[in-house]
């Protein structure tokens, strides 16, 4: 392993001040970064340890209902809290969705939103990846599209984002806090991670050495609590990533949908919010036919993987189903999945 | 085996009530606690870190190293490379010993496949190493490599390990032409890998000519050979020690190169060298379940009889040595037809070579072959066990030998009674659980060989009257310390804590291979055998004796029990052997055993495990997400030493059958000819979460056949059938047939709704 410096700041002034060297990088539950550190795709210089920065592992509610999440949040305590599960149960199932119990006590709230593509390419230091080394070529380009982009990707770079998390952020309009050399700054998370285009190396937004120092969900996200789900179709019952997933929230007044929000998982370089779906479903009964237009919407233009989009097609429609039903009244004992916990037999 | 057989009925009586019982691990608490010494926790005084370099390349040649930059950095101490690499006493493209393959030990610049070792690097510490590997940033002229199943055949001379790679009889073209009937498919199994959650260490010593190695190997006897063939010393200058072995499968059987660099490397630098593969490293010079392509045809009359079945196997193989998927093989052995064709070829690719995997050729044959039976039973409109029970071979489909004992039709009984099977639908799509899930039922036979190896025991008694049993015995999770054990005390006649054991080292008597599913059986005879002459020779000291009460009593007459001889019929005439022995004035007296199956037996008889899996899967009917929710496994293998044991061996094979079936797969680019998931993240294997209901049913079956102890092995057999039995249950929730293993959900969208 490469040698490295590891700095462990007690104040967030210092650091930023590290985090700007160039060849740092910050280092949360390291989930992520230190497996690309044993492949070698990521040679960092010097680790700055940003877990012991006051203040940041903890939550705090708004008057308003808002919640912020520091972003040392571990995913396994954000998602085990009661409140929280309660105010936003998709963003509690989709974390539960995640990984494995070890990784999530693990990980934390900023290093899953920063977290890398799993393209295997990506990983891996010696295959030609755009993302890993501009300009190299992509490996995955001509290779089995499973695993890979149909919306959203680019002759660049056709990798999706991995995170359950941020398929739930991005439904539930969460905001981005980031502190930087200039200051405080916040994104909506939507806008946070960048479309590859012609460059993919810079997945998000972030500035070097800037550091996000917390999530924000709005109080109004509160307000699809009732009917709230996330569903991920995967290779194994656990632990894996999703093929395809979705955070379907809608508010239903009187019976019709008064607001939808339909992001989706695993088939985009960003977690996808889909608009063009959610704008169909407002107004709209909540019933087959409006799910499944909305989920033709989601998946307008997409390419690549024909089972995949029929997959990510009948998710949509299933997640939306399953959030008119009503949310779940606690997390499933398989959180994400289409099949039930139990054991039963027929 | 001359030595073996006669004494088995010369014993004194013995009243053992240690076998059959369900005996807890007796290395459990070490292995809770951390406590148990695998072999990379060993730290010998001043031993050096090694890192191997491996070739991102498939095929081609490493035209550079940068040697000076490894070495530059700071701790490495030595860089072996081709260039540099001291002389080994074999010939690493010969093959001298049974169970050898071929192998690359730095004898030249080639590169043979993705992941080859092609340099070792030496450091004070493991991060010193690994980057001194990193910085040797190979050049390579490379070719493109030979990759997938479509490369050119050829026919091969064996398959497995050494099997016939064509058995035929009857006429296969003429039973087709005959049939009512006619059924063909084929199906695609993938290269898995061993992944063994142990990955393959050593630690190497050298003193002067003698060579410490600890190291997982499942042959400790045969391996210490090996490596004195490599290094030109004697085979006792060899102490190979492996006393846990955390997981085998087979990939831990035969040396491979990783192994035999490192010990070198200890040599070259005079110093005790750690070398442990990263589970990257783990996929390549380690072996593999090759990937096969199978086509069966079956042909059946209008009773639903086969009229002929054709068994053809396309089975990837590497370029230095062969070791072919013996796939075709289940159909030698588990149905009556008149014609009967079992066939093998091989295509060379450019990947590590592979080798025996958990129920090699079983598994990815019984995958195959239980699913076109299911076809076949579908075709026929018969109940697929109503199916199997009209072909069932009642004798050896191919010589027609007798079983030694097959209890395959309990198997069914016991299986589907205790799944509920009747009632099944016949057809497909007809059943619906309360949440819309389409659930199906399917069922697979599983087959497996008992073989037996040439296997030697050592018991001695000693002066307090407790034990001491020797041989290389392997536990490598299976539970050799704990069932040996059990024999052990029957065979001399004590409570299982006044046994002692030693095993899991080269010193010891010969316990051959653990693997094959027939450790049980052969260390077990041996001990068997060896614990008898002990107490034949107790018996005849006593006897003998005008001081003991057994006096006059003679071999036959003695009966031994908890420590204690006494005569037949006579329990109050008798004593301890302790008492013996202190009044003989011995302080231990040890005799020996070998175990080897009866040859004549062998050849008079054919000898097998058998079983039935279950699997009720459920199925989203919409998005093809699979879960295995039921899994029932009823198997007939011999005497069971151990139920406890034997359930958890069989448990586990049928979740390795889960895992065939829907999740293993090496994702191989046929680019590069590298494996794309080569981590535990992305090659799955079964989490708790898939597996929420497994069972195992020990079905009763006596054979005074293929051992005195009449045990067969259940190392196994549970993985064989399972793939098939999920394969056919996702068909009866579906309809869809896959053909391709693993199956995965988006392989059920164009069929599902
Ligand atoms: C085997 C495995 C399976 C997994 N399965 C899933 C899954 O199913 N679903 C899923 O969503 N995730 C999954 N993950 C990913 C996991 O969620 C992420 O690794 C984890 O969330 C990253 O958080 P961390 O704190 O460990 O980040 P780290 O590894 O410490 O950091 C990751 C990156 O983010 C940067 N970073 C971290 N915190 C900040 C911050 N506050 N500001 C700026 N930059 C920061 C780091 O510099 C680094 O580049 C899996 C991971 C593994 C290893
Ligand atoms: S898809 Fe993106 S991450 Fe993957 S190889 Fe191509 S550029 Fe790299």
């Amino acid at each position: 392993m490469k040698p490295f410096d590891y700095i462990r700041p007690e104040r967030l002034g210092q650091a930023l001040s590290e985090g700007a060297k160039p060849g740092s990088a910050y280092l949360a539950g390291g989930t992520n970064l230190l497996d690309l550190m044993k492949t070698g795709a990521a040679r960092p210089e010097r680790l700055v340890d940003i877990t012991r920065l006051p203040g940041l592992d903890r939550w705090e509610w708004g008057k308003d209902g808002g919640l912020r999440i520091g972003a040392m949040v571990r995913n396994s305590d954000a998602a085990h809290d009661p409140d929280i599960a309660a105010a936003f149960p998709a963003m509690a199932e989709a974390l539960l969705s995640g990984a494995s119990g070890q990784l999530r006590n693990a990980a934390t709230m900023g290093g899953n939103v920063m977290q890398q593509t799993r393209c295997h390419f990506f990983a891996d230091p010696f295959s030609p990846c755009n993302r890993r080394a501009p300009g190299a070529g992509c490996a995955a380009q001509g290779s089995d599209r499973r695993g890979f982009a149909v919306l959203g990707g680019s002759d660049a770079c056709i990798a999706t984002h991995p995170s359950d998390l941020c398929v739930a952020l991005a439904a539930l309009d969460a905001v981005v806090e980031i502190a930087g050399p200039e200051g405080l700054r916040e994104t909506p998370l939507t806008d946070f991670h960048l479309l590859p285009g012609t460059g993919p190396e810079g997945h998000t937004r972030l500035a070097p050495g800037e550091l996000i120092i917390a999530l924000r969900l709005p109080a109004a996200a509160a307000g699809f609590r009732h009917h709230a789900r996330y569903l991920k179709l995967r290779d194994r019952t656990s632990f894996a990533f999703a093929l395809v997933s979705a955070t379907a929230l809608l508010r239903i007044e009187d019976g019709v949908i008064a607001e939808a929000r339909l992001a989706l998982g695993g088939v985009a370089p960003k977690p996808w919010r889909a608009t063009a779906a959610e704008a169909l479903l407002q107004g709209a009964r909540p019933d087959a036919d409006s799910f499944a237009r909305a989920a033709e919407a989601a998946l307008q233009g997409a390419a690549g993987h024909d089972a995949k989009i029929t997959l990510a097609k009948r998710l949509a429609a299933r997640a939306l189903t399953q959030a008119a039903r009503g949310t779940p009244a606690r997390v499933p004992a398989l959180p994400g999945s289409v099949h039930s916990g139990e054991t039963a037999h027929v | 085996m001359s030595d073996a057989t006669p004494i088995a009925t010369a014993l004194p009586q013995r009243m053992g009530s240690n076998a059959g019982q369900r005996t807890t691990r007796r290395d459990g608490v070490l292995k809770v606690t951390g406590t148990a010494t695998y072999a990379a926790d060993n730290h010998p005084q001043g031993l050096l870190h090694a890192v191997f370099a491996c070739a991102t390349i498939a095929r081609g040649r490493v035209t550079d190293l940068d040697v000076a930059a490894a070495k530059a950095h700071p701790g490495v101490v030595e860089v072996m490379t081709p260039a540099n690499r001291p002389p080994l006493s074999a010939d690493p493209d010969s093959k001298p010993m049974p169970f050898w393959f071929r192998t690359q030990v730095f004898q030249d610049d080639r590169v043979l496949y993705a992941g080859q070792p092609i340099a070792l690097v030496l450091a004070e510490t493991l991060e010193a190493a690994t980057e001194g590997a990193a910085r040797l940033s190979p050049r390579y002229a490379a070719e493109a490599p030979r990759i997938g199943l479509d490369e050119p055949p050829y026919a091969p001379k064996a398959v497995g390990i050494g099997a016939p790679a064509k058995v035929s009889k009857g006429d296969i073209e003429a039973g087709l032409a005959a049939a009512a009937q006619r059924l063909e498919v084929t199906i695609e199994t993938p290269a898995q890998y061993h992944n063994a959650m142990e990955p393959h260490a050593v630690v190497a010593e050298w003193q002067g000519d003698r060579l410490i190695i600890d190291t997982p190997n499942q042959a400790p006897v045969m391996a210490a050979a090996a490596f004195a063939a490599w290094f030109g010393i004697a085979p006792q200058n060899v102490l190979l020690r492996t006393p846990f072995l955390g997981g085998g499968f087979g990939s831990k059987a035969i040396l491979s190169a990783p192994q035999i660099l490192a010990a070198l490397a200890a040599r070259m630098v005079g110093r005790p060298v750690k070398m442990v593969l990263t589970r990257a490293q783990m996929f390549g010079p380690v072996s593999h379940r090759g990937a096969t392509r199978q086509s069966l045809r079956m042909g059946l009359d209008s009773a639903g009889h086969f009229t002929a079945l054709a068994h053809h196997t396309i089975a990837e193989t590497a370029s230095f040595d062969e070791f072919i998927e013996a796939a075709s093989t289940p159909s030698r052995l588990l149905y009556a037809s008149p014609a009967i064709s079992t066939t093998h070829e091989a295509v060379v690719n450019d990947i590590g070579l592979p080798g025996p995997m958990r129920a090699p050729g079983e598994a990815s044959g019984t995958a195959a072959l239980e699913v076109a039976i299911d076809i076949a039973a579908e075709a026929q409109g018969m109940d697929p066990i109503d199916f199997r029970l009209a072909n069932y071979a009642e004798t050896d489909p191919m010589t027609g030998n007798p079983y030694s004992s097959k209890a395959l039709r309990e198997c069914f009984a016991e299986g589907a009674k205790a799944f509920g099977w009747a009632g099944r639908p016949l057809a497909p799509r007809q059943m619906t659980d309360d949440r819309g899930m389409r659930v199906g039922w399917g069922m697979g036979t599983a087959n497996f060989p008992c073989p037996m190896f040439d296997a030697e025991a050592r018991a001695t008694l000693r002066a307090d009257g407790t034990a001491l049993v020797e041989t290389s015995l392997i536990d490598m999770g299976q539970g050799a310390w704990t069932a040996l054990a059990q024999i052990a005390a029957d065979a001399l006649g004590l409570d299982l804590d006044q046994v002692e054991m030693r095993g899991g080292a080269s010193d010891l008597p010969n316990a051959g291979v653990a693997g094959g599913s027939g450790h049980t059986a052969s260390a077990g005879l041996a001990i068997e055998v060896a614990g008898s002459d002990t107490l034949r020779q107790l018996a005849e000291i006593a006897a003998a004796d005008p001081a003991s009460p057994l006096h006059g009593t003679g071999n036959a007459g003695v009966v031994a029990r908890s420590g204690r001889l006494h005569a037949a019929g006579d329990e109050g005439r008798g004593e301890t052997y302790a008492e013996i022995l202190a009044r003989a004035g011995k302080s231990a007296l040890t005799g020996s055993g070998k175990g080897a199956r009866d040859p004549k037996a062998a050849s008079a008889y054919a000898m097998q495990s058998h079983g039935a899996v279950f699997a009720e899967v459920k199925v989203d009917p919409e998005l093809g997400q699979i879960r295995v929710s039921r899994l029932v496994g009823a198997f007939a293998a011999g005497r069971i030493i151990n139920p406890r044991l034997a359930e958890s061996q069989l448990n586990g094979g049928m979740i390795w059958g889960l895992s065939f079936a829907l999740l293993e797969k090496a994702e191989m680019d046929p680019r590069s000819g590298r494996i794309l998931n080569a981590d535990l993240g992305e090659y799955h294997v079964p989490v708790n979460a898939d597996v929420p209901s497994v069972q195992t049913l020990l079905v009763h079956e006596d054979d005074p056949h293929v051992n005195p102890l009449g045990i067969k092995g259940v190392g196994e057999i549970g993985t064989t059938g399972t793939a098939a039995a999920i394969a056919n249950a996702v068909w009866h929730a579906t309809g869809v047939r896959v053909t391709r293993f693993p199956i995965r959900l988006d392989d059920l969208m164009e069929g599902l709704a």
